[in-house]
């Protein structure tokens, strides 16, 4: 740096031409490609591959243990006839839709109120956040527990009530089960959208509102024509994750009922599982998965117009 | 949290006031006052606290249950369900002492923070070159990036267990500290990318005319300013590791190798009809460690989930 005013008579070296190796280090392209090397090598060998390879295997009749030779559809075609399968496929599409939507519910309603001025708001806040933060797995066994057949805190409490006199059968009826892991699902869920769209509602100007009541806005008016077209883009990129992570919702389900009771809570995700890891039937369960992609597509879809149109209102200049 | 300028949500106002702008700062109650006190219990207290409730009741039942003595578990009748006047540490005993309780909360750690080390410099090279090298296709590979976040860890599981399989890494901790990576690598890259986007052109420019590398650049002076955002990638990304659940269900087979989440699924699910005070127990020692990282890191995790739905 400053060696020049230290050493000034050096004779000056002779302007060389740029060396590949100097390519390698200063051109601003291949410096890019060096540092991207770690993040590239760690998403190419264990996303996009097995991204890849789950569709080739999908096409084969691979077991565990056994190489599988191409078979065609024929994974396609036998999943066609599958009642199980078609029933996972419903279960899915039911368990995201409901789950989602009074996710949304929920969350904005949640957001709404943590954005009033009160008392604790910053606790409050934090506290909401906990089942983000505690593994799913773990408070879906509290969730079992709290859902147990005999000992089910909910039954005791509607008996004493004396709402019911027998115990709800929660995670062996069918629908009960259904209405279990959305719940909990929701539980989870929720805490994630409402946080996220209250960062959202932090951005928009409470001038917006005192002009509003001004002009004799009700409440609901100032929700439906500031709040909530203000709110959309976040609520589309939060919707798009939400769905997606519901829609291949895997540990949840599988601490909760394993799919059961006769398959009402089995998912794509558990019940290609199932198929692949414990009945070894790889090439089956990686064409379960595969059926998914349709879906995550169009989801991301969504998402990519939803960034899209936030572009859009703020302006070009996103940098 | 950030004192840089131009983060477009202000991440201290989630936590902390409802309004960043205008009507806080003379610390006004905004235009709250329009509302009466009843008016407020009704339409905020009320349906706040019920929420709560219901999104902390799991906790305390798990609390209560690993303290309850066995007897009281199961006799509702008798003992109120919902407290206990005698209280016992027995289940959590049981756990420590006569379990691989402590090996599993070990593998766990190491799991986490060894994967959670490589996807943030993976990450933190990735993002800079991304946001300030620019060199070709830089945008392009943001996006792909961004559709990597988008891949679920449901469908590649079973692709990665054969090649797992294939590296000969099947039922070693490695398996899983390689494969987190690809969940957490799109998370904090694009979250980094917004933290670098944030620091002035200018420093660098100065340290360039100065004749710093782009090396010496990043360490000096991208990194320390980027840490707040380092923190929250390192959290949250030791956290989603913490969370994982179908990779360690898949890839490991030994009682001594598993993670906490699966353990506790598989080897303390035994049929005994007295299980659920150590099953509890277990699961609250499993959450505590991330509790108690998210009270003192609470600004962090805010900032690392709207960053990531920001950007």
């Amino acid at each position: 740096m400053a060696d020049i005013a230290i050493a000034p008579r050096r004779a000056k070296t002779e302007i060389r031409e740029a060396s590949a190796w100097d390519q390698l280090k200063h051109n601003r392209n291949w410096l890019g490609f060096w540092f991207m090397v770690p993040a590239l090598a760690f998403l190419i060998f264990f996303l996009a591959y097995p991204l890849g390879l789950g569709i080739w295997l999908s096409f084969t009749d691979t077991r565990i243990g056994r190489v599988g030779q191409y078979v065609g559809t024929e994974n396609y075609e036998w999943l066609w006839d599958d009642a199980i399968f078609w029933l996972s496929v419903f279960n899915t599409l039911l368990y995201t839709f409901i789950a989602s939507a009074i996710k949304f519910g929920i969350g904005l309603y949640l957001a709404l109120l943590l954005n009033e001025n009160m008392p604790f708001k910053a606790m409050l806040r934090a506290l909401v956040l906990i089942p983000f933060i505690v593994p799913t797995v773990l408070s879906a066994l509290a969730f079992w527990w709290i859902f147990d057949s005999q000992f089910s805190i909910i039954s005791w409490s509607l008996k004493q009530m004396g709402l019911i006199t027998e115990n709800i059968n929660f995670l062996g009826d069918t629908t009960w089960a259904r209405i279990c892991v959305i719940f909990a699902n929701i539980w989870r869920g929720v805490p994630f959208v409402a946080i996220t769209l209250l960062a959202g509602l932090q951005t928009v100007q409470p001038s917006l509102y005192e002009a509003a009541t001004l002009d004799g806005a009700s409440r609901w008016q100032m929700f439906r024509f500031i709040t909530y077209p203000l709110l959309t883009p976040i609520i589309a990129v939060v919707m798009t994750f939400s769905v997606l992570f519901t829609f291949t919702d895997f540990q949840l389900i599988w601490a909760m009922t394993r799919g059961g009771p006769v398959n009402a809570t089995h998912l794509m995700a558990t019940l290609s599982y199932q198929r692949a890891i414990i009945a070894g039937q790889l090439g089956e369960g990686a064409a379960i998965s595969s059926a998914m992609i349709p879906f995550l597509l169009a989801a991301i879809m969504v998402s990519w117009f939803g960034l899209q149109r936030r572009k859009w209102q703020q302006g070009e200049n996103n940098d | 949290m950030t004192d840089l300028p131009t983060s477009r949500i202000d991440l201290k106002a989630v936590l902390h006031s409802s309004a960043p702008t205008i009507a806080k700062d003379d610390h006004s109650e905004g235009m709250s006052y329009l509302q009466s006190v009843p008016r407020r219990l009704v339409t905020l207290y009320l349906p706040l606290s019920i929420i709560v409730i219901v999104l902390l009741f799991p906790f305390y039942w798990m609390g209560l249950t690993a303290i309850k003595p066995d007897e009281q578990l199961l006799d509702l009748d008798k003992y109120n369900p919902f407290w206990t006047w005698n209280p016992t540490f027995k289940h959590f005993y049981k756990l420590l002492f006569e379990s691989h309780y402590p090996m599993w909360l070990w593998n766990t750690m190491y799991v986490a923070v060894c994967a959670t080390i490589l996807s943030i410099i993976a990450s933190v090279l990735a993002a800079y070159a991304i946001v300030r090298l620019r060199y070709k296709g830089a945008n392009m590979v943001g996006g792909l990036i961004f559709l990597a976040y988008l891949v679920p860890p449901s469908i590649l599981f079973i692709p990665l267990a054969t090649v797992v399989f294939q590296y000969g890494l099947f039922d070693s901790p490695m398996a899983l500290i390689l494969t987190y990576p690809t969940i957490l690598i799109p998370f904090s890259t694009w979250l980094l990318m917004g933290y670098f986007k944030t620091i002035p052109f200018e420093l660098e420019e100065c340290a360039l005319i100065d004749g710093a590398s782009r090396w010496q650049i990043l360490i000096k002076i991208v990194l320390p300013l980027a840490i707040p955002g380092l923190i929250s990638a390192f959290i949250f990304c030791f956290t989603l590791c913490w969370n994982e659940f179908i990779y360690a269900l898949t890839f490991l087979q030994s009682t001594s190798n598993k993670t906490v989440p699966v353990a506790i699924v598989n080897e303390f699910v035994d049929g005994d009809i007295y299980r659920w005070g150590s099953l509890m127990a277990g699961a609250l020692a499993g959450s505590l460690p991330l509790v108690i990282l998210y009270a003192f890191f609470v600004e962090h995790y805010v900032s690392a989930m709207t960053g990531a739905v920001k950007e």
